[in-house]
C-alpha cells in the first residue's frame, strides 16, 4: 500500500494523574476510511483532538505525507490539510449555509465579502457530495439533522483537505439520514481523501470503513481489516476482556456446538 | 436556463405578487419579524398622537424630533453591536456623561481646540471599551457586571472631571452647538441627497445583479431594482420636502443616519461583521472555525463605548452645556430600550443597526407626543416601560415561533 497521508507514532497524552493515551500508533491512507472505535474513556476523543490540533501530544510524532509536523492549534492543523467535523457540528444557527461553509475562511474582494463567489463555490461543494439542500440562503436552523451534518461535512472540504475527521457523524440521525451520511463518507473516499470516522455504532462502522482501529484504555488494542472481522471480535477487542458477559456467552455457545 | 441555485424541485419557484405575499405571511408566522413590528408601532404611535394633537406631525415638531433622537440614538448604535454578541453595556449613559464632561472641561477650562477636545472625548470612550473588552476576554467577567461597575465608576469620574461647579456651559459661539442645533441642509442639497441616495442604491444593486448573473445565480429583475431605487429616492425626497417646510434635514440627524448606514454595511458586507453575527449565534462554533473571537469582543465593546462617547459629545452640543446629570437618569435605559424595541434580539446573533434608528424614533415620538399632549413625566415613564416590555415580549415570542417552525 502507498505511504500513509497521516501517520502517528507513539502518541502519549496525560491529564494530571490520568494517562489518557500511551504509545498510540495510527495511520490513514488516501482514499481510505478508517474507523476509530473504543469504549467511553478509551481515548478516542483525545486522539481526535490531538489530530485536529486542539490538544498538543506530550510524546510521539505526527507525519503528514511523510513530513514531520507539529500541530500548534486548530488553525495549523487546518492549514496542513486536516479538517475536523465535530460531533456537535459547530454551526451558527442564525447564519445561512453559505456563511457557515465559509466561516473563518471568507472570500473577499477589496475588503468586501464576495457573496457570489462563495455561493457558487457552495453549490459546487454540495454537488460534489450529491447533497440535497434546497437553498443555500436559508439559515442553518431551518435544516434537518442530516442536512446539518451534510453542511458540516461540506464545510470541512472548503480548505481542500487531505484528511477529514468525523466525530460520531451518525449519532443523532434517523435511519434514512444515517444512510445519507454514510453515502457522503463513501464519496469522500472516492475523491481520494483519507477519512477517519469515530463511531459507537458497529453496524455503521462495518458498513463504511476499510479498516477498524480499536483503542482501549488509551492504548492500541487491535486493528482489523473490514473483510476479516466479525462483530463479536470487534466487541471483544473493544471491551478487552474475555471474561465479560458477551465473551462468556460466546464461549458457552462454542462449547455447546463442539462437545 | 436554470440558475445554479434554482435547481432543487422543492424550491417554491412562483414569483407572482400573490406568491410573494404568501411568502411574507409565512415568514411572519415563523417568527422572522425583522423591522415590521417597530415600523408598525411607529405608525400607530404617530397616528394616535396626531389624532390627539395634529401639531404632533407638523414639520416643526418632526424636525425637533429628529434632533432629539440623534444624541441617544447614536449611543443606541453601539448597544445594537453589543446585543448582537449577546452581551450588554449598562454603562453607556455614564460613559457619554464622562465624555461630555471631558469635552467641556478641555474646551472651556483648558482652552483646547474643539476638534482636539472631541477627539480626546472619543478616545476616552474607546479606551473604556477596550478595557471592558479585555476584562471580558482575559478574565471572563460577565459584561453585565463589568459594565455595571463601569456605570458607577464612570459616573464618579464624570463628577470628578466636572469639579466643584458641576455645570460647564459651552461657549455660545461654539461650532459644536451650531452643528447640533442650527446646521441644516439647504433645500437644494436635501433633494440632491435624495437623488444621490437613489443612485447609490441603484449602482450597488446593479453591480450585484451583474455579479450574480456572471456566476449563473438567480437575481431579481432589473426592473424591480429600478422601481425600488425610484421609490427610495421618492421617499427621501418626500421626507426632505416635509422637513424643509420648517428648518429641514439637520446635520446631526444626518450624521446619525450616515453612521447607521455605514455600520450596517460593515456588519453585512465585511468579514468582521459576519464574525460578529457568528459569535453572537454560536461562539464555540466561531472559535473552532478560526474566528478571532476575542478580537471581535474587544472591537465591539470598544465601538460601543466610542459611540456612547460620541453621543455624549452630541448631547453636550445639543444642550449647550454639560452638568452632573448629563448622561444620567434615563440615557442608559433609553439607549438600550431603543435597540430592543427596534427588534435586535437580547439573545444575540439577530438584529440590525436600523433598529437603533426606528427604536429611537419610537421612544422619542412617545416622549415628544406626551409632552405635546401635556401629561406629566410619570406617564411617560410608564408608557415607555410598557412599550419596552411589549418589544421584549415580541422578541421572546418570535424566538419561540422560530424554534417551533425549525428556524431558530
Amino acid at each position: 500500500m502507498s505511504s500513509p497521508v497521516l501517520s502517528l507514532r507513539g502518541i502519549g497524552k496525560r491529564f494530571g494523574a490520568v494517562q489518557a493515551l500511551s504509545d498510540v500508533d495510527f495511520d490513514v491512507h488516501r482514499g481510505e476510511v478508517v474507523a476509530l472505535v473504543g469504549d467511553n474513556g478509551a481515548g478516542k476523543s483525545t486522539l481526535v483532538k490531538i489530530i485536529s490540533g486542539v490538544y498538543g501530544a506530550d510524546t510521539g510524532t505526527i507525519e503528514i505525507d511523510g513530513r514531520r509536523v507539529s500541530l500548534t492549534g486548530p488553525k495549523s492543523a487546518q492549514a496542513l490539510g486536516i479538517a475536523t467535523v465535530f460531533q456537535d457540528l459547530a454551526l451558527a444557527d442564525n447564519l445561512d449555509v453559505v456563511a457557515n461553509l465559509f466561516l473563518g475562511q471568507e472570500i473577499t474582494a477589496r475588503g468586501v465579502l464576495a457573496e457570489e463567489r462563495m455561493e457558487s463555490r457552495s453549490w459546487e461543494l454540495l454537488r460534489q457530495l450529491s447533497a440535497k439542500i434546497p437553498s443555500v440562503r436559508v439559515p442553518i436552523a431551518a435544516l434537518s439533522g442530516g442536512q446539518r451534518q451534510t453542511v458540516a461535512i461540506a464545510r470541512s472540504l472548503v480548505g481542500d483537505p487531505k484528511v477529514v475527521l468525523l466525530d460520531e457523524p451518525t449519532a443523532a440521525l434517523g435511519v434514512a439520514q444515517t444512510a445519507e451520511v454514510l453515502n457522503l463518507i463513501d464519496r469522500l473516499r472516492q475523491s481520494g481523501l483519507g477519512v477517519v470516522v469515530i463511531s459507537h455504532n458497529m453496524a455503521d462502522v462495518q458498513a463504511v470503513a476499510d479498516r477498524i482501529h480499536v483503542l482501549r484504555l488509551g492504548r492500541n488494542a487491535a486493528e482489523f481489516h473490514i473483510d476479516d472481522v466479525t462483530t463479536d471480535q470487534l466487541v471483544a477487542a473493544i471491551t478487552g476482556a474475555s471474561d465479560d458477559v458477551v465473551a462468556e456467552r460466546r464461549a458457552r455457545e462454542t462449547r455447546k456446538e463442539t462437545p | 436556463m436554470t440558475f445554479t441555485d434554482r435547481t432543487d424541485e422543492r424550491l417554491v419557484q412562483d414569483s407572482s405578487p400573490r406568491a410573494l405575499l404568501q411568502n411574507l405571511v409565512h415568514r411572519l408566522r415563523s417568527g422572522d419579524l425583522g423591522m415590521i413590528p417597530v415600523v408598525t408601532g411607529l405608525l400607530v404611535i404617530w397616528g394616535v398622537f396626531y389624532a390627539m394633537n395634529p401639531r404632533f406631525l407638523s414639520s416643526r415638531n418632526l424636525v425637533e424630533l429628529s434632533l432629539d433622537s440623534a444624541t441617544i440614538g447614536m449611543i443606541s448604535v453601539g448597544i445594537v453591536l453589543v446585543l448582537l454578541l449577546g452581551e450588554i453595556d449598562l454603562s453607556v449613559g455614564s460613559v457619554s456623561g464622562l465624555s461630555g464632561a471631558t469635552l467641556a472641561v478641555l474646551l472651556v477650562y483648558q482652552g483646547w481646540p474643539l476638534l482636539g477636545s472631541i477627539l480626546a472625548a472619543l478616545c476616552a470612550g474607546l479606551l473604556i471599551g477596550l478595557f471592558y473588552g479585555l476584562m471580558h476576554t482575559r478574565f471572563g467577567v460577565p459584561s453585565f457586571v463589568i459594565t455595571l461597575a463601569g456605570l458607577l465608576a464612570f459616573l464618579g469620574a464624570q463628577l470628578q472631571v466636572l469639579g466643584r461647579n458641576g455645570t460647564v456651559n459651552l461657549p455660545g459661539s461654539s461650532k459644536l452647538i451650531d452643528f447640533a442645533n442650527f446646521t441644516f441642509l439647504p433645500d437644494w442639497a436635501s433633494y440632491l441627497l435624495a437623488v444621490a441616495v437613489g443612485l447609490a442604491y441603484l449602482a450597488t444593486r446593479v453591480l450585484t445583479l451583474r455579479r450574480r448573473a456572471a456566476a449563473n445565480l438567480s437575481a431579481p429583475s432589473l426592473r424591480s431594482v429600478v422601481v425600488r431605487a425610484v421609490l427610495l429616492t421618492a421617499a427621501v425626497a418626500g421626507v426632505a420636502w416635509y422637513l424643509n417646510i420648517d428648518r429641514g434635514i439637520g446635520a446631526m440627524p444626518l450624521l446619525w443616519v450616515g453612521v447607521i448606514i455605514t455600520m450596517d454595511f460593515l456588519l453585512r458586507r465585511t468579514t468582521w461583521g459576519r464574525h460578529v453575527y457568528a459569535v453572537g449565534g454560536n461562539e464555540e462554533a466561531a472559535r473552532r472555525a478560526g474566528v478571532a473571537v476575542d478580537r471581535i469582543y474587544v472591537s465591539v465593546f470598544a465601538l460601543c463605548s466610542m459611540f456612547a462617547a460620541l453621543g455624549g459629545v452630541l448631547a453636550a452640543g445639543r444642550l449647550q452645556a454639560v452638568s452632573q446629570t448629563s448622561g444620567g437618569t434615563d440615557t442608559n435605559l433609553m439607549a438600550i430600550a431603543a435597540a430592543v424595541i427596534g427588534g435586535t434580539s437580547l439573545f444575540g446573533g439577530r438584529g440590525s443597526v436600523y433598529s437603533a434608528l426606528f427604536g429611537m424614533l419610537v421612544l422619542q415620538s412617545i416622549t415628544s407626543g406626551l409632552n405635546l399632549v401635556g401629561v406629566d413625566a410619570y406617564v411617560r415613564y410608564m408608557v415607555t416601560g410598557a412599550v419596552l416590555l411589549l418589544a421584549v415580549t415580541i422578541d421572546s415570542l418570535s424566538r419561540r415561533a422560530r424554534k417551533s417552525s425549525g428556524s431558530g
